[in-house]
């Protein structure tokens, strides 16, 4: 299993996640700047968070219509792993491989805590091993997930969300939505359950050190496919 | 507003780009506060969009539509209208 880390120029969780995979997860990886054509030889893909392109003209605009970026939708219409974490998120719902789209915060600020998550499914190799109620850190100003209410519908139909934002004891209250997403929504799924796409960053929740460990059921999802 | 050029043989398109108005505008919120601080009393709401200006070769509007399809907007979250410069 080798994993690309892709890199944007911006991106400044490229290292966490590299440093995440290979030191506490045992998972090859390396990085792969944006501008490269082929992700050939890589089992999945981490897009990381960061400011790709200083969040020029949409948070994750200029990033998904990268060259990489072109090669990551092939890869995941083929099944391949995909998980987005922050920006990364952001760049996947530009690059059309989730639904929606993040606003900036409800209340206008930059959003930097622990948050607690619910996992709610359990379909996807990314959520397959998650904790029950994940703690894991969110660092953002622009996490307000928005999606049209049809497509919501649809989405919940087909057990698209993948996580909520709730508080330690698991229910979903007014303070336990840190930055106004619809219905609390802190991840996302495609309709195959491949690619996962959530604000917070499970490379930031690895070792105790750090504060909490529970980002290795997420990054799980790696080595779940290549089990499979 | 400037004009983002002073010659006069090239095309230029003028976008503007809108949150769909079903969204909160958490930027439009925070200025409407600070125009209400200032003692601007009258304002009730406030939406902030984006002008982009381009200059072309020759203006299409065809064009520029699949420009603002393709990357300028997000159909998701915003509306779009151009307009050509003359």
């Amino acid at each position: 299993m080798k994993v690309a880390v892709l890199r944007f120029p911006g991106s400044n969780c490229d290292q966490d996640a590299f440093f995440a995979l290979t030191a506490d997860m045992g998972i090859d990886a390396a990085y792969v700047w944006h501008e490269e054509t082929s992700i050939k030889g890589f089992d999945g893909v981490f897009v990381p968070g960061g400011f790709s392109y200083g969040d020029y003209l949409r948070c994750g605009a200029m990033a998904s219509r990268s060259n990489v970026m072109q090669e990551v939708v092939r890869f995941a219409a083929e099944g391949g792993p995909v998980l987005g974490a922050c920006n990364g998120f952001q760049i996947l719902c530009e690059a059309g491989l989730l639904p929606g789209a993040l606003l900036l915060n409800e209340q206008q600020k930059f959003v930097c805590c622990d948050v607690f998550l619910k996992t709610e499914t359990r379909r996807s190799v990314w959520t397959a091993e998650a904790a029950d109620i994940v703690r894991i850190p969110i660092a953002h100003g622009e996490g307000r997930y928005v999606v049209e209410p049809d497509d919501l519908k649809r989405m919940e139909d087909r057990a698209q969300i993948a996580f909520r934002y709730v508080n330690a004891s698991g229910a979903s209250d007014e303070d336990s939505n840190p930055n106004g997403s619809v219905d609390g929504i802190a991840g996302v799924l495609n309709e195959a359950g491949n690619v996962l796409g959530l604000m917070p960053h499970p490379e930031r929740a690895t070792r105790s050190i750090l504060g909490g460990t529970d980002g290795i059921g997420i990054l799980k999802g790696f080595q779940l496919v290549m089990a499979k | 507003m400037a004009r983002i050029s002073q010659t006069i043989d090239v095309a230029r398109a003028q976008i503007l780009v809108t949150l769909k108005p079903s969204l909160l505008d958490s930027a439009g919120r925070t200025v409407a506060g600070s125009l209400q601080n200032l003692g601007f009393t009258e304002v009730s709401e406030v939406r902030v969009g984006k002008l982009i200006e381009i200059e072309l070769a020759e203006y299409s509007e065809a064009r520029v539509k699949e420009m603002c399809e393709k990357l300028l907007a997000n159909p998701v979250i915003e509306r779009f209208e151009i307009k050509e410069i003359v």
